[in-house]
């Protein structure tokens, strides 16, 4: 439904020609790591900002010559919970409700009514300020089906909720799947991805890399993927020039390779190792995750990614 | 967008500006405390050193509805600010709704806490022996110079809180709003001050303002002014500061957000 979505910030491209399509009714994940372009293109979609080139039709409406036909029938929830601190549950349903000119009894009906969908009935009349991080996506979540939009964004719908609010969010986007509402959501874990939706698009630098479902892309880089794990920085090093591994963990020692999980295949690498004087101490093997599609597209060595994760957790 | 939904948007904004200012109790209590503590303060502490004419406390009302007008508009500029930097904005504009709506909800808001904050200055005043002499036409057109002057002020307000890329920095505006009136006539006779300063306070909009109200409600300006003339430069000071803030509020709020 997009084409050739492109956007540059101050000379930095931020979306180079994306083009996405998305099936009515499913779900679509727009995976890539911080600064890869998601939220940009979510805002390019909700109208919030314009693209410097490329088009799209959301939900039908042109996005260019029809912004106010996109709003109508599209919600955005934002990575930071679009939600007034200040007020009650209840009233931001309310007020939200108003706000697309629901009738005053109306407004309060459908207020309940989800309030109940989404499990806070309990907290109605808290201010949202005390909600937790998982109940406030929640509440954000609800204020987004007041009118049963047709498509709705979700930007990073789990950033920053501990496990449980990650479930219940995610419980609250299989309802509202379930309910035949298209899903567009941005996220930078493929476990997320992997567990709602039906089709994956790996954007990396503005860029769409991989697309397809999870299964396709698993299977893409081999059936199996074989784990090493070698004595020392020696060995280690030298069967590092041996392959373009997977994944790479220069401190642990640990390669991984893509392979069809065949005994003669493990035989040969195995060999191919003593040869090379770079015998593997370890092996095991595992179904290939989106974590392994996503490094091996991105050519990110485990290194990097593990000190981007840490920064994520010491901020 | 018709009519009706746009007053309907402005009404909800309304109700969400307001019940956003009584669940901020810390700013809240401030503004009810202010008025009462400044009047004692003034007509205790200062006003038996001040010597501009007559009792103090006649001279002194109008120049502490403006100071705490001022102290207002810093919460409203704050608020505004805070506003902006919250995702909701985004969500508000991503709905069919009059963007208007949000700044207007703002400034009702402002309008009512800064009326109640005046109110309590007249009813503090009165209890501690304030005798206002205007006729009630003189209290109705008082009370609309009052209004005039809180809107504009308002409007100037949600402007800077636009501008401001934070809360703090648009809480460094209520700041030098609390500080400008003591550099008009509001409570000191201009001809009290070194000449600079005498200066100043002859040209700067808070002294016209406050000169009106003074004569309404004492009969006498204090610079010897006639009153229409001091409630002209009023108006004309209030109408100019309220179109270039209306303008410019309008246009940053468009800008600012579709960053």
């Amino acid at each position: 439904m997009a084409s050739g979505i492109t956007k540059s910030f101050g000379g930095h491209l931020a979306l180079d020609h994306v083009d996405l399509a998305i099936d009515a009714g499913s779900v679509f994940a727009l995976l890539g790591p911080n600064g890869a372009g998601k939220t940009t293109m979510v805002r390019i979609l909700a109208t919030l900002v314009r693209p410097d080139a490329g088009t799209a039709a959301v939900a039908g409406h042109d996005l260019l010559t029809d912004p106010a036909g996109v709003r109508r029938s599209t919600s955005l929830t934002g990575q930071h919970a679009a939600v007034d601190d200040k007020l009650t549950g209840q009233e931001n349903l309310e007020m939200m409700a108003r706000l697309l000119h629901l009738p005053r009894r109306p407004a309060r009906a459908r207020t309940a009514e989800l309030l109940a969908a989404f499990d806070l009935e309990d907290a109605r009349d808290r201010r949202v300020g005390t909600y937790s991080g998982g109940m406030k996506r929640r509440l954000d979540l609800a204020i987004s089906m007041i009118e049963r939009p047709e498509l709705v964004f979700l930007d990073e719908p789990t950033t920053g909720l501990d496990p449980r609010g990650r479930d219940q969010v995610w419980g609250a986007v299989r309802d509202l799947a379930d309910d035949g509402v298209t899903i567009l959501l941005t996220t930078q874990y493929l476990e997320e991805a992997d567990q709602l939706a039906d089709t994956i698009a790996m954007l990396d630098h503005g860029q769409v890399v991989a697309r397809g479902t999870a299964d396709q892309l698993k299977s893409s880089i081999g059936t199996e993927v074989i784990r090493l794990q070698f004595g020392d920085r020696e060995s280690y090093d030298r069967a590092r020039c041996q392959f373009e591994p997977v994944r790479a963990d220069r401190r642990l020692h640990i390669l991984e390779v893509a392979s069809n999980g065949s005994a003669a295949q493990v035989r040969e690498l195995l060999g191919h190792l003593e040869a090379a004087g770079a015998p593997a101490l370890k092996l095991s093997t595992h179904r290939p995750s989106l974590d392994d599609v996503f490094l091996s597209l991105t050519g990110g060595e485990a290194a990097t990614t593990t000190s981007a994760a840490t920064k994520e957790l010491a901020r | 967008m018709s009519l009706a939904h746009a007053v309907s948007d402005a009404q909800v904004m309304v109700t969400r500006s307001t019940r956003r200012s009584l669940r901020d109790p810390e700013a809240f209590s401030t503004a009810l405390m202010l008025p009462i503590v400044l009047m004692l303060l003034f007509v205790y502490v200062f006003g038996g050193a001040l010597n501009t004419g007559g009792r103090y406390v006649d001279y002194v009302v109008p120049g502490l509805i403006v100071l705490c007008a001022g102290f207002g508009a810093g919460t409203t500029a704050v608020a505004v600010a805070t506003d902006m930097s919250n995702g909701i904005v985004d969500r508000f504009r991503s709905m069919p709704i009059a963007s208007s709506s949000i700044l207007i909800g703002h400034i009702v808001a402002s309008l009512a806490r800064n009326l109640i904050a005046t109110t309590l200055v007249i009813g503090v005043g009165l209890g501690v022996g304030w005798r206002p002499a205007a006729s009630p036409a003189g209290w109705i057109a008082a009370s609309g110079m009052i209004v005039l002057f809180i809107l504009a002020l308002s409007w100037l307000a949600a402007a800077v809180g636009l501008l401001a890329r934070s809360a703090e920095a648009a809480n460094s505006f209520a700041f030098v709003l609390m500080f400008i009136p003591y550099l008009s006539t509001a409570f000191v006779p201009a001809r009290t001050l070194p000449s600079p300063l005498r200066w100043i306070a002859g040209h700067q909009p808070f002294t016209p303002v406050v000169e009106t109200m003074r004569s309404l409600w004492t009969g006498h300006t204090s610079t010897g002014a006639a009153t229409g003339h001091e409630a002209w430069i009023a108006i004309a000071c209030c109408a100019a500061i309220l179109a270039i803030a209306v303008t410019s509020a309008s246009w940053l709020f468009r800008h600012r957000t579709t960053r």
